[in-house]
């Protein structure tokens, strides 16, 4: 789809966390039928502590585009991540941020 | 139907239910709770005290689990090695969710605790992820009900799969 370039940006925003740009992992999460756009948006709030208008705009581009990059960092990070996200019966998935 | 959940005073959330909403509830729950087995681990009790599984699967045959348990990797040996790690809490996880809905749910008056409420949020959206995904519903499945007969065999199904989604949409928005 070729989003990841456009939406990573965005994604290192990381609160309570250095800006690192070059962080190598990225967790993406994939759109699909059934998640709610206020379940996602209220998930992303509350997992990454991002604001409402943030999680809002990641929210738009999974709906949107298929998918969005919604947080990077080093794999350990991107994995605990993941698994949160499945918790919340999100669609996540961890890659290398190099693959598109 | 009922008006879904509303914030509650001095925090938590609070809702109405009729003894027939909450037999829809629990029997749906008490489905994801026999679905979702609890987490196995390895002999080990080094494997065991960190929840580390026994599997070797990539990922699981059954839709529905599949969905419950996506893969985390593209890569089927990642996918298989992430899921033997984190398979079994998060099993756990979603049985704990489901029992403490099946333990809170009852007629009338049902208010919840923050914690009780981020439990139900989980464990309705394990729901409605195991309906909708045997039902097979799309994006636009809230307008296809409006155009359904209520003869079609589908409808029951489908109606419950929408006051799911409305139930859950009100516990997001009583939350925030």
């Amino acid at each position: 789809m070729g989003d990841v370039g456009s939406t990573a940006p965005m994604a290192v925003e990381r609160p309570s966390t250095d800006v690192r740009p070059d962080l190598p992992w990225v967790t993406i999460v994939w759109n699909d039928p059934v998640n709610l756009m206020s379940y996602v948006t209220y998930v992303f709030q509350t997992v990454f502590g991002y604001s409402k208008e943030k999680a809002e705009r990641l929210m738009m581009d999974v709906h949107k585009k298929g998918k969005a990059v919604v947080s990077s960092g080093t794999r350990e990070e991107m994995e605990r991540d993941v698994q949160i996200l499945h918790s919340y019966g999100l669609w996540a998935t961890v890659q290398p941020d190099s693959v598109k | 139907m009922n008006s879904g959940f509303s914030t509650r005073d001095g925090g938590g959330v609070i809702a109405e239910f009729e003894a027939a909403e909450v037999s829809v509830l629990r029997s749906l729950v008490s489905l994801v709770l026999g679905l979702v087995a609890p987490g196995e681990t390895g002999d080990d009790p080094l494997e065991r005290a960190l929840g580390i599984g026994t599997g070797t699967e990539p990922a699981p045959s059954d839709p529905v689990l599949a969905r419950l348990f996506p893969s985390a990797y593209q890569d089927e040996q990642e996918a298989a090695e992430f899921r033997r790690y984190t398979e079994a809490t998060l099993r756990d996880g979603k049985r704990a969710d489901a029992q403490a809905m099946l333990d809170s749910a009852r007629p009338g008056r049902v208010e919840l605790t923050p914690e009780q409420a981020q439990a139900w949020l989980r464990s309705l959206n394990d729901v409605r992820l195991t309906l909708g995904t045997r039902l097979e519903v799309t994006e636009e499945v809230h307008d296809e009900i409006a155009m359904m007969s209520e003869d079609d065999p589908r409808y029951p199904a489908y109606v419950t799969y929408d006051w799911l989604t409305y139930l859950q949409d009100t516990l997001v928005r009583a939350l925030w």
